[in-house]
């Protein structure tokens, strides 16, 4: 019987780490970049990544493989070693909150899968969330079979794992990604019988403009059409995977021709073999840890939701900033642009000084974002699925995974009960409350609740995960109560005693935790004092008609920081304060002593206050990040 | 199964074995346990709490929890995080793998 020790697990100990001025979230290439630029401008940085070595997805593992611009990332990650950045490696951030005035919290799990047991707090002045993206499913006939794995998954897997998922693996959905991971596969040594991309690529030719501003996109288009070509890897068009066959693994596939609104075209269904195949139909940004502090989203051309940021990347909640994906898919150029954007913005912000060498340097960031910027939502655009991709699923296929819900009981759920919204529908079927939340599910469970009505391609999707990871109710037990109860409510629930669902142990999953933060949101609305750098344009996304928008949008641009908080003359403070704990199980951790990281690296070097001979975070000439090739 | 491996990867001197349901399966340094088990050409190590159906790594990052595992006793490990490890004993994990807290 495949059991499991029932013993309890030991209490955790928190700990408390203080005295950032940043706290980045996210190690891919916006967030590396941000935090170096930052700790060259003089800030204390903490960067939080749940992966035990910095680059994100993109640059990820050490593959034989270096993927375009993996020096320029080497370069940076060398310049970060002797920085004045934390590298929190392992810490799986399941919350931020907003504890004042330029006062926010990073709550984080430790360890490989947050298994660690020592919940960790970060506190800092400001935040960036650089959390990426995660890919988007849509769901088929057989896609729950092991050797379907995601497109971006088995990509992934190779990079940091060296291994395949078979030996003749199609590689099916829709984006730019999916020439990538099939070049990948097939220099592995993987045959690949079929790339199947739903959209066709004509779509890129109506932007003709964004095109032109950025012909390095081209050229790796061209790289990895001409590597598939050498290889001999047809690219099936307007197709899709409508069926994988077998039965506890793939065996074969079918592939059907699609209709412009991506209905399948009967009759034209062809059997390909295979034992593996790779999916996935775009990445949608990962913005849960802002939405639940109130930040605004925006609907990209493809269909997901993004941060609404103005033009220094700052969300709609003042102190909160994000780059890379979370603000719009665009790719590691764009990501790292707008992270380096992002610190150099809130360093400025938070001493309250500009000077002409970094308006100068947030003007280039800018110009870069915004050309890149226009590429990616080109693409986007070309790559938005059709209405009709729900006429490929079976009423037997199972629409989430989890909790192993069939589109026929969505649809059940719509046509016969009255669901209008995939949050009705997860109340009436259980689709999104499992371990991942929705994460995979969410955008095929929207679609079939607005059945083909909603505007546009893909309605709105809920992206409301109070906890980003499932927590330990040992980490909320952790918390001290009085301390993050009053904007968040967090302490709180360390009392609600939920469990996960079919008793998967004891952790708090957002749907219990729903009902406890509604409705908290940001206090925002402080007033926008001038600095002599002020953005004068629009949000990303201000036409767009289903930005959500907080009840009272607090004002874009550039504040004054208070006085003694400034970066450079802040008062040192004590980095570690040991969480206070309820109840008294154990000893704690010394005070004042930074416990040892759970993997066994040395502790980071606590937060040092800059000197005040360092206090000009615009001195000419100051160190700035190197720039990633792009052209 | 070397034929699952990306060519260049030479066999490692410091490859190690972990156990998959009692049988010995290589794993090389730095890889996770997903990584190890697609390397033995294991794509399932999970069934579904309702419908018993083989489950095994889908998103690769962390994100899908569909690649739960009990390792060393311990259920709902996402083996495309946790790094094998010498000795590690992975376990098929069926449903939410606490069996033995049923009553």
């Amino acid at each position: 019987m495949p059991d499991s020790p029932s013993e309890p697990r030991a209490p955790l100990d928190g700990y408390d780490l203080d005295g950032y001025d940043l706290a980045v979230i996210g190690a891919g290439p916006a967030g590396t970049a941000g935090a170096v630029a930052a700790a060259g401008l003089g800030l204390s940085v903490a960067l939080l990544d749940a992966a035990d070595r910095p680059g994100g997805q993109y640059f990820r593992g050490t593959a034989s493989s270096t993927p375009q611009g993996g020096a320029a990332f080497a370069a940076l990650r060398a310049r970060m070693a002797t920085s004045r950045v934390d590298h929190l490696a392992a810490h799986h951030v399941w919350s931020v909150t907003r504890d004042g005035e330029d006062a926010w919290s990073v709550h984080a799990l430790t360890g490989p899968d947050g298994d660690g047991g020592e919940p960790v707090r970060v506190r800092a002045r400001a935040v960036l969330l650089a959390a990426g993206a995660q890919e988007r499913q849509l769901p088929f006939p057989g896609w729950t079979l092991p050797g379907v794995v995601g497109a971006g998954g088995a990509q992934a897997m190779l990079k940091s794992g060296l291994v395949l998922p078979g030996k003749r693996v199609v590689v099916a959905g829709s984006g730019p990604l999916l020439l990538a991971v099939a070049s990948s596969l097939a220099a592995a040594g993987a045959r690949v019988p079929a790339v199947v991309e739903a959209s066709g690529y004509l779509g890129y030719a109506r932007h003709p403009r964004a095109l032109a501003v950025n012909p390095h996109k081209a050229l790796e288009a061209a790289y990895h059409g001409g590597a598939l070509l050498r290889r001999r890897v047809p690219v099936r068009t307007r197709s899709a995977v409508t069926r994988v066959h077998g039965t506890d693994r793939v065996e074969a596939v079918t592939v059907t021709r699609l209709d412009r609104d991506w209905r399948p075209v009967p009759g034209t269904g062809r059997r390909i073999a295979c034992d593996a195949l790779a999916v996935g139909h775009g990445l949608e940004p990962r913005i849960e840890l802002a939405t639940g502090l109130g930040c605004a989203t925006r609907r990209t051309p493809d269909g997901t939701d993004a941060l609404v940021v103005n033009g220094f990347q700052e969300t709609t909640v003042p102190g909160l900033w994000a780059a890379g994906e979370t603000a719009g898919v665009g790719g590691w150029q764009l990501a790292w642009s707008e992270g380096e954007l992002a610190a150099v913005a809130a360093a400025v912000r938070l001493s309250g000084r500009v000077g002409p060498a970094v308006s100068e340097r947030l003007r280039a960031l800018r110009r870069r974002r915004d050309r890149l910027r226009s590429f990616a939502d080109a693409m986007a655009a070309a790559h938005a699925p059709g209405k009709g991709w729900t006429d490929w699923l079976t009423d037997d296929t199972d629409v989430c995974r989890c909790e192993e819900v069939t589109a026929g009981r969505v649809r059940e759920a719509v046509a016969d009960l009255g669901a209008r919204d995939a949050r009705t529908v997860k109340l009436l079927t259980r689709a999104g409350m499992g371990w991942c939340q929705g994460r995979v599910c969410g955008t095929a469970v929207s679609c079939l609740a607005a059945g083909g009505t909603a505007p546009g391609s893909v309605p709105p999707t809920p992206a409301r995960r109070p906890f980003a990871v499932p927590v330990p109710l040992g980490a909320l037990a952790a918390l001290d109560e009085g301390e993050g109860g009053e904007s968040t409510g967090v302490a709180g629930l360390g009392r609600c005693g939920a469990a996960g669902p079919g008793g998967q142990g004891p952790y708090v999953l957002g749907e219990f935790a729903d009902r406890t933060l509604d409705g908290v949101g940001t206090r925002g609305g402080q007033g926008a004092a001038a600095t002599g750098l002020r953005d004068s344009r629009a949000p990303y996304g201000q036409s767009a008609p289903e930005a959500q928008r907080p009840s009272s949008p607090p004002p874009f641009g550039i504040r004054d920081a208070s006085g003694p908080g400034a970066v450079g003359v802040h008062e040192p403070r004590d980095p570690v304060v040991p969480v206070q704990r309820r109840g008294t199980r154990g000893p704690g951790t010394p005070g004042g002593q930074r416990p040892p990281a759970p993997d066994g690296r040395e502790p980071a070097q606590p937060a040092r206050p800059a000197e005040p001979g360092r206090s000009e975070p615009s001195r000419p000439g100051g160190p700035e990040a190197p720039a990633p090739p792009v052209d | 199964m070397a034929r699952r491996r990306a060519p260049g990867v030479p066999h490692d001197t410091a490859a190690f074995d972990i156990s998959f349901d009692g049988r010995p399966v290589r794993a090389l340094p730095g890889q996770t346990i997903a990584a190890a088990l697609w390397g033995a050409g294991v794509v399932a190590w999970r069934t579904t709490r309702v419908g018993g159906r083989p489950r095994g790594a889908f998103c690769g990052i962390g994100q899908c929890y569909d690649c739960l595992a009990t390792v060393n006793g311990e259920p709902n490990r996402r083996a495309c995080l946790v790094a094998a490890r010498p000795g590690d004993a992975v376990t098929t994990q069926e449903g939410n793998g606490r069996a033995g807290l049923a009553v």
